[in-house]
């Protein structure tokens, strides 16, 4: 693939030389301060980002505005991390250099953090492209910096309230996002609240769509087909799938999700049926995948990617850190997946087989977890009634025990202290593939943890 | 309001208790669905057939409604709902005059009191069941609650709201909150409100499951409007030992729940 770095340096100019010594102190400060946060071990990622911020406010708008390609922004409620990992990698392999925010610091200072340590003395970036996950209150943020190329924009779920307050302001947010954009804005045609975005857009921006085969609409309904939904288990009747409202179904997209299959799915480009393999798990990662596909064909427009070469991109995407990630535990497979609002949850429970597992769910309160816990009651957990949950843990342990026991779900144990809740679940049935599902800070724990137990197995071996 | 018919459908296996979900599609938002849970869940346990009816703008209004449950909205919901709740403003006022238990949460407690003033200050006409009004400030009271209810205990949950609600000398708070900045307008350190067998609060959490007194409040006030005094107490009495333990361990659940809940930060 040919390298796209074209664009010619802007020549030196007299009076810039103070703003570059300033950029430079910015950059040398930065790293230090990396360095010394990392040595220190406060993992504090953030830290160099607010640094340097300090000492150079237009850092983060110059650094990004030398790429060739420019930004690409990826925001919604669910799926940024999986699906800015999915462009990254298909965007890698089909021969751009990519720069890219590493998983959770998707927030402005974070990005400048990241930039910080992939920055050369120079102070420039070998990168072609910038393909950024940025939660929607900083995207907002960040386009007032910076005004992204592109902007892939997934969906809006009831997520977080309390940070937001709405999920229309959410939506909100990310029409600004939308007005911003210079090249083309991407969206989910299927979200009411996302096609709708695509009247913001500036006159000149281009919009295009991904979306779903009329078949599976309803393994992905909206957030108010979601609400509406409650009612069906009452048996009272009306069939309100039926009611659904998906104005922009119709709507001609770069990328739809056909069907899935196990670790496989079927794609529509232009009318054509593609296969592929996929590493994913769960079906809501492979929308994702349609979402990426749909992106990267507009990126590389200029390169016209053939299919094959898009589908063998797809295929190398590993999950991301935590999303559908698999540790192996003493020969048995220890699953981690990500559970961060009702909708996620649900897809997750109906992704993934609960039978001939030991399931285990992680439930903590901090501000990334979301401090409100009424999310939990959104989620419908009978699917887990007839193999039970193995160990329920986290700060609000018994507010999980508490919903599923109004589930008529069985509960074996609960341990509100992660380690011990881990140690023990891993205990009860050695060899048996075992499930967690966890909410953020949860996983970071039990993530650490596993790596401490597998690690201490490879030393064994290893010695 | 036939009632010799239905004393007899008490005697019977498990008398029918109906519960109204108001405005379900548009005013259910975060969590409130738990309460429908809570009380169907509590309910069968005792004893009762539970059944639930959802209720949205220009449906026909179903008989019998012993109970009314009712959540909060995004704005956008409160705007579809606000024509049809105007239409059945007196018939929820009777009932309400009638005793039948009703719990409204955040949207729809605003929207049971006189009026609510909006940021841009215009006022939208409420169902004034609760003496109480609401006006719009730009800052949201967000994050996790506490309150002495002076029937139930301690309450917890979690508020979410940009309305200050001020209560008429006709209504008592629901409860009372120890700091400035929550509750119902952050200043009087009053939360909710009541009035003969209604309940509005702005407790999400969700509100019941965590809370099973102000549950049984409800499903206590549904079956003696319905089957004559002391039917909950003589149906608890009636539990066999398997709904009995299933009881306890939701009631210890909770309070558990509770506890860490009340201990963590805002």
């Amino acid at each position: 693939m040919r390298s796209t770095a074209s664009k010619t340096q802007p020549a030196d100019q007299p009076g810039r030389s103070s703003r570059r010594w300033r950029s430079l102190l910015a950059l040398l400060v930065g790293k230090a301060v990396r360095l010394v946060s990392r040595l220190s071990h406060h993992g504090g990622s953030a830290l160099p980002g607010k640094v340097v911020e300090r000492i150079d406010p237009g850092f983060l708008a110059r650094t990004l505005s030398e790429l060739p390609r420019g930004v690409v922004l990826v925001s919604g409620t669910n799926g940024k991390t999986t699906t800015t990992r999915m462009v990254a990698s298909m965007l890698e392999s089909l021969g751009l250099k990519v720069f890219t925010n590493p998983t959770g610091s998707n927030f402005t200072r974070g990005v400048v953090s990241a930039l910080v340590s992939a920055l050369g003395l120079s102070g420039r970036l070998h990168a072609d492209i910038a393909v950024l996950e940025l939660d929607e209150a900083y995207a907002v943020h960040f386009v007032r910096q910076v005004k992204p190329r592109y902007a892939l924009l997934l969906n809006v779920m009831r997520d977080q309230l309390d940070r937001f307050g709405e999920i229309d302001t959410t939506a909100r947010l990310l029409g600004q996002v939308a007005q911003a954009t210079t090249g083309t804005v991407v969206l989910n045609r299927e979200d009411p609240r996302i096609a709708r975005l695509a009247a913001q857009t500036p006159a000149q921006t281009g919009v295009a769509y991904f979306g779903l085969s009329d078949d599976l609409l309803t393994y992905f309904p909206t957030d108010d087909d979601m609400h509406a939904s409650d009612r069906e288990s009452d048996g009272a009747g009306a069939d309100n799938v039926s009611r659904s409202f998906r104005p922009g179904h119709r709507l001609p997209a770069e990328a739809t999700l056909e069907r899935v299959m196990e670790h496989r799915a079927a794609f529509r480009l232009d009318g054509r049926l593609l296969e592929t393999d996929l590493r994913l798990e769960g079906v809501y990662n492979f929308y994702n995948a349609a979402a990426a596909l749909a992106l990267v064909r507009v990126v590389l427009e200029d390169m016209e990617p053939d299919d094959a070469a898009l589908m063998d991109a797809l295929s190398k995407v590993t999950p991301a850190f935590g999303r559908g990630e698999v540790i192996t535990y003493q020969g048995a497979p220890v699953e981690l997946v990500l559970v961060k609002n009702p909708m996620g949850f649900r897809l997750a429970l109906s992704s993934f087989n609960p039978v001939g597992q030991d399931t285990m769910i992680g439930i903590r309160d901090e501000y990334a977890d979301g401090r409100d816990m009424s999310w939990l009651w959104d989620v419908d957990f009978t699917s887990l009634r007839d193999t039970g949950v193995a160990m329920v843990s986290g700060t609000r342990a018994y507010d999980m025990a508490l919903r599923l026991a109004y589930d008529q779900v069985p509960t074996e144990a609960i341990e509100t202290d992660l380690d011990r809740a881990l140690t023990a679940f891993l205990k009860a049935h050695p060899g048996r593939p075992k499930r967690i599902y966890c909410t953020y800070t949860s996983m970071l724990r039990l993530r650490s943890a596993l790596g401490r137990i597998t690690s201490v197995d490879d030393a064994g071996v290893g010695a | 309001m036939p009632q010799t018919q239905d004393k007899a459908e008490a005697a019977g296996n498990r008398p029918p208790l109906r519960i109204l979900s108001l405005y379900h599609r548009d005013m259910n938002i975060y969590g409130d669905s738990g309460n429908i849970l809570s009380v169907i869940r509590r309910a069968e346990l005792y004893g009762f057939r539970p059944l639930v009816r959802y209720y949205d703008p220009g449906d026909a209004w179903p008989e019998g409604i012993d109970m009314i449950l009712g959540g909060g909205g995004q704005d956008h919901g409160q705007e579809r709902i606000i024509d049809d709740l105007h239409k059945r403003s007196r018939l929820l006022r009777d009932l309400a005059d009638q005793d039948v238990p009703m719990l409204m949460i955040c949207g729809l407690y605003q929207l049971f009191g006189h009026y609510f003033e909006t940021s841009e200050h215009e006022r939208l006409e409420g169902v004034g069941i609760l003496d109480a009004h609401t006006v719009a400030q730009p800052d949201r009271m967000i994050g996790n609650l506490v309150e002495q209810a002076q029937d139930f205990g301690r309450v917890v949950g979690y508020e979410n709201h940009s309305g200050l609600t001020y209560l008429g000398k006709g209504t008592q708070p629901l409860g009372t909150v120890a700091e400035d900045g929550r509750g119902n307008n952050g200043k009087d350190h009053t939360e909710g409100a009541r009035w003969k067998k209604i309940i509005g609060t702005y407790m999400h959490g969700s509100l019941l499951p965590k809370n099973p007194a102000i549950t049984d409040f409800l499903i206590k006030g549904a079956a003696e409007r319905r089957y004559g005094k002391g039917t909950l107490a003589q149906m608890q009495a009636a539990m066999d030992q398997k709904s009995r333990s299933e009881l306890e361990r939701l009631d210890s659940l909770a309070d558990q729940a509770s506890r860490i809940a009340a201990s963590r930060p805002r």
